[in-house]
Formats: C-alpha cells, structure tokens, sequence
C-alpha cells in the first residue's frame, strides 16, 4: 500500500514555490484532536496537520499521562502512547491523505517509544534531534539522547517508505541565541539524520527580532544546507513564527505572525508553523489556530528573493560546522565532544553537558550578539560586543524585546504595559 | 547536578538558602534563570534544581539542605496537578514537613485558573502566584521570603 508522505507533499510544495502553514497543536481527548485536525484540513490555507504531545510523554512518563487520560483531566497535548494505537488510528481516519499529512511535534529527548508509536499509527514525520530536543528541554545527558535519536532514526527509516524528519535545531531556548550557532546546529542535525539512514530532512529557524538578521540567517541557512547535503529534493526550510515572549495583544500577535509569513517568503522557505493569538496566556483551541492559519494564508507575501547567502552569519555557522566535524566521523560522537569542548555552547541553556561560557545578548534594534565566545571557536569570526551579566530586570527587557515591540505598536505604550518591569 | 549559575557570600547561608525548582514535566528554562537572577538580587542564595525535576529530587534536596524557601514555577499547564503530587510528597515526609513553599507560573492549561489556586493551598503551599495576578514576580518572591520564616499560612495568598 503506498500511504501518503508528508515528504511527498511538502516536496510538491517547495517545487511550486509554495508556502505551507502548519500550526502548533494538541488535546488530549481525541474527539477534539480530530476535531482540530479536520479543522485545519478545512482551513482556507495551505496547511498540513500538528499532533503535538503533551509534556508527561515526552519526558517518557506514561503512567502519568495514562492515569490523566482514565481521570479524563485534560493535558497540554495528546498522549499518542496513553491512547494506544487503535485509539490514534480511528481518531486519523478519513483524516490524512496524500493532500494532508499530519506531523508529531514533541520535545523528547529520548524518543523512540513515541517514533515506534507514530509509525504503527499510519504517520511517517516528526521533528527533533539530539540536541535540539535534548539541551534546551531537561536532564536527560546528551549523549544518551543521541544514542536514543540514532535509533529513533533507524526506526523511521527502517518502517517507513519515505519518511521526513525537521531538525529542531533552529530555535535552541526561543530566543536569544545567535543565528550562526541556531543555523550550525539545525544543518549538524540534519547531518545526523541522513548519517542514520533519514533522507528527506527539513533545517528550521526560528523569527528573532531583527528582520535583517533574520534574512541573513535563511540565506546562511540556505547555502550551508546547499553545500552540506547537496540541492534539493531531499531537504526544505522551515520558519519558525517567534518562539519567545509573545505580545500579549491579539494585534501585536497578528502582526508577528504577517511577519513571519513575509520572513518565510522572502527566504524561499516552504513551511512556516504559525502561532495563534492567545499564545501569550494559554494553549489555543482548534477554532483560534484556524484563525491564525487564515490569517497567514490571506496575508499578501512579497516576491522571494534569496540572497546568495555569504555573510556573516554564514561564516560563523560554517566555522562550528566545521570545527565540530573535524572531531569525528560520526555526527553524533562529534556532537557530543563538541558540546564537552565548548566548541558548540547554546547561552543560558543550564543543561549539564553545556558548557555555560558563551553569552549573548540583545541590542535595542534587536540584532542578536556574542557577548562572550566561551571557547567558541569564533575570534575573528564574530564581532563580539562584552556585556555585564544582566540583571534580572534587563533579561526580562531582552526577553520581552518582541512582546513589547509589537504590543506598543499594536496599542500605544500605556495598555502595552510598559512599566511592567519589576 | 545542575550547577547554580550563581554563588554569593553569606552570613547565615542556610537562613538565605532558597531552593529553585520546577514540575518533573516542565521542560521551560527561561523562568528559573529568571527567577535565579531575582531571587539573587534580593539577597539569597539559589540552588536551580533545572527543568523536568523528578519529585525524588526535589525531596532530597529539602532533605539534605533544608531551604529557607521552596519556589516552584511552572509555565507547561501541568503545574496545578504536579505541583500537588510535589507539595504532597513533601510534606508526607516528616524531614521536609516544615519547608515553606510557594508555586507559581501558568498552572493551568486554560489559562488562570481559579480553583486550582484553592487546592494548591489547601495541600499546603504557602501562597500561590498565577502570572496574570496583578502584583509582580519580585514583590510576591519578596513577600513570600519575608514571611516564610513565620508559621504555617502566614503569608497571605495573593489573589
């Protein structure tokens, strides 16, 4: 039987130059699962289908996930491993087909329980890594989590004709990482993929908060993925809409999202996950996804017009590229020495196998900075701008940069709240 | 371990000692390194226990390092029903019986939820702090370690 890929379709896609939206989304009662599912199917956008799991599956504790699932007390995703493979397989059918595939997106470190469970469900997509699931998410080590991706990979590519895997690689903590180190891990990932028998791969970036810098990340993007794992097919980009403190207006948030559909478009990128309006203070249902989905399939995109990608960005993803793939044949030994060298070390991100000596941080236009190299193998590469370690109420400045933003343009600065800062 | 990210010098460290924790599903970071930065200003020293932190761990560490303050935050919708499995498990063993605690975050996955903060108190956290309250992070910590020293249900609940 030749089931319908979701490689297959975002392929179509990238061929035509079109744009697919895709949202965020996950309920634990598979009636409203369907119910979102088939909403999104209907939306009046190009759009591929989220199963996104809830929290106690993803960190691999299904008793808990199954006891919510008897108590009928609702989780913030669907429990694919709680519900049994009967349960997944009635809730998807009449659901997916060769025009709509469906995704699991997750956040496990350690994944193969929940591959082995997509894959006896019909789905053949995931997204992850073993770092960009692993690093940012717990406590899980990273050497365990790439021990348990290269399975997880073999599984795929083992039980599926043509199955997809996105790196993850491209959002490491949301928000303040610079783009060199997000493009460098999200092309490493894809690397790990394909070395463990995954052939179609998409490398993400997630909107940060300056448009030019972001521009100059896709292009980076574009051309490193170009010469790492040859042209297309086999491989699309994906854009993130901003993963960090959303504006908490739903005018700022509209606005956030019209500019990741022209960030997406401009960059040649193939799909885009769209975040709804109520983002900032809850999980949104099905009908406010819609909504959000509509609202970046209606907005008018500008002409792609990818740049030829050698920049700055681009030298420094290609110099932790390169000094990471110098360690080891194998991507995930080398992945792993390189995170115990510094030579790849994510700022903020306090997991035990990270080093923790680069900084970053934020200027007021929003461009994204070295504040300290650590041991990143980046003097002379990257222009680094030495900062104090901030304050509680400066992080939150940094972090809430976008928020702020767009909710003062939205609204004016009073109702924005702007003297929110403690 | 995870190592706190930041170490002061102290007179009465045990007095000061704030223990910094989230649920054992959480995986969010950005609230604790926050908050570690905060709760530094304000004059104690944190252990950042990181994200996903088993209810074993936690209760070990009360065990080992009797804080002065426990805060729980939690932004991942689980922490109204993790939260009472962590508050309970404390304080079913008498060595941790007595360690203050406060919980806080996005505890629900709708949103603020009212009666969530009910039964969170009713097991016995201190206060319990939803971030659509209209007092800060910083005056409620602020609060919350002012009183914590005092008896149980001291300090009042900020809604």
């Amino acid at each position: 039987m030749t089931r319908p890929s979701f490689a297959g379709r975002v392929e179509q896609a990238r061929r035509s130059g079109e744009l697919i939206v895709q949202p965020r989304m996950g309920f634990s009662d598979p009636a409203l699962m369907r119910a979102g599912l088939l909403a999104t199917k209907a939306a009046r956008a190009n759009t591929v289908g989220t199963i996104t799991l809830d929290s106690y599956t993803r960190v691999r504790d299904f008793s808990s996930a199954a006891r919510a699932v008897a108590a009928g007390r609702p989780l913030n995703g669907y429990p694919i491993i709680a519900h049994g493979v009967p349960t997944t397989r009635a809730m998807l059918d009449g659901v997916l087909d060769a025009g709509f595939p469906v995704q699991v997106r997750h956040g496990s470190a350690e994944a193969e329980e929940v591959v082995a469970a997509l894959v006896a469900c019909g789905l053949d997509a995931t997204e992850g890594g073993p770092v960009s699931y692993c690093l940012p998410y717990g406590r899980v080590p990273l050497r365990t989590a790439v021990d348990s991706w290269r399975r997880s990979c073999r599984e795929l590519a083992d039980r599926c004709a043509n199955p997809h895997l996105e790196s993850f690689g491209g959002c490491m903590m949301g928000q303040l990482c610079p783009p060199g180190l997000l493009v460098a891990l999200t092309v490493l990932e894809a690397l790990f993929f394909r070395q463990n028998g995954v052939r179609d791969v998409s490398m993400s970036l997630a909107q940060q908060s300056n448009t030019r810098q972001d521009l100059l990340a896709l292009a980076a993007l574009r051309r490193l993925a170009t010469e790492r794992l040859g042209p297309p097919p086999g491989w699309h980009l994906v854009v993130y809409t901003y993963m960090g403190l959303f504006p908490r207006t739903a005018a700022g948030s509209r606005a956030v999202v019209r500019d990741a559909v022209h960030l997406a478009s401009r960059a040649g990128a193939t799909r885009l996950i769209v975040k709804s309006a109520v983002e900032a203070s809850r999980i949104p249902s099905a009908a406010e996804n819609v909504q959000a989905l509509e609202h970046a399939g209606s907005v008018v995109p500008p002409p792609a017009a990818p740049a030829d990608g050698d920049n700055e960005v681009y030298r420094e993803a290609r110099s932790l590229l390169e000094a990471t793939l110098d360690l080891h044949d194998d991507i995930g030994e080398a992945l792993v020495a390189a995170f115990a060298a510094g030579i790849l070390d994510v700022p903020y991100c306090v997991h035990d196998d990270n080093a923790g000596r680069a900084r970053s941080g934020v200027a007021p236009d929003g461009t994204i900075f070295w504040s300290d190299l650590g041991s990143l193998p980046l003097r002379g590469t990257a222009d680094v701008r030495p900062r104090h370690t901030p304050t509680s109420a400066e992080l939150l400045d940094a972090l809430s940069l976008v928020r702020t933003r767009y909710d003062t343009a939205a609204t004016g600065p009073e109702e924005a709240g702007l003297s929110t800062t403690p | 371990m995870l190592t706190p990210l930041h170490n002061g010098w102290f007179r009465q460290p045990e007095a000061r000692h704030v223990l910094l924790t989230t649920v054992a599903s959480d995986a969010h970071t950005w609230n604790l390194v926050y908050l570690e930065l905060l709760l530094v200003e304000l004059g104690r020293e944190v252990t950042n226990l990181g994200p996903c932190v088993p209810v074993s761990t936690v209760v070990e560490s009360c065990r080992r390092r009797p804080p002065a303050l426990l805060v729980v935050s939690t932004v991942n919708g689980h922490g109204a029903a993790d939260g009472l499995e962590l508050v309970r498990s404390l304080y079913r063993d008498p060595a941790t019986r007595a360690v203050p605690a406060v919980i806080g975050g996005k505890l629900g996955i709708g949103g603020a939820a009212g009666e969530c903060r009910r039964d969170l108190l009713a097991a016995g956290y201190r206060a319990v702090y939803e971030d659509t309250d209209p007092e800060t992070p910083y005056e409620f910590l602020a609060r919350a370690l002012d009183t914590a020293a005092g008896p149980a249900g001291h300090v009042r609940d900020s809604a």
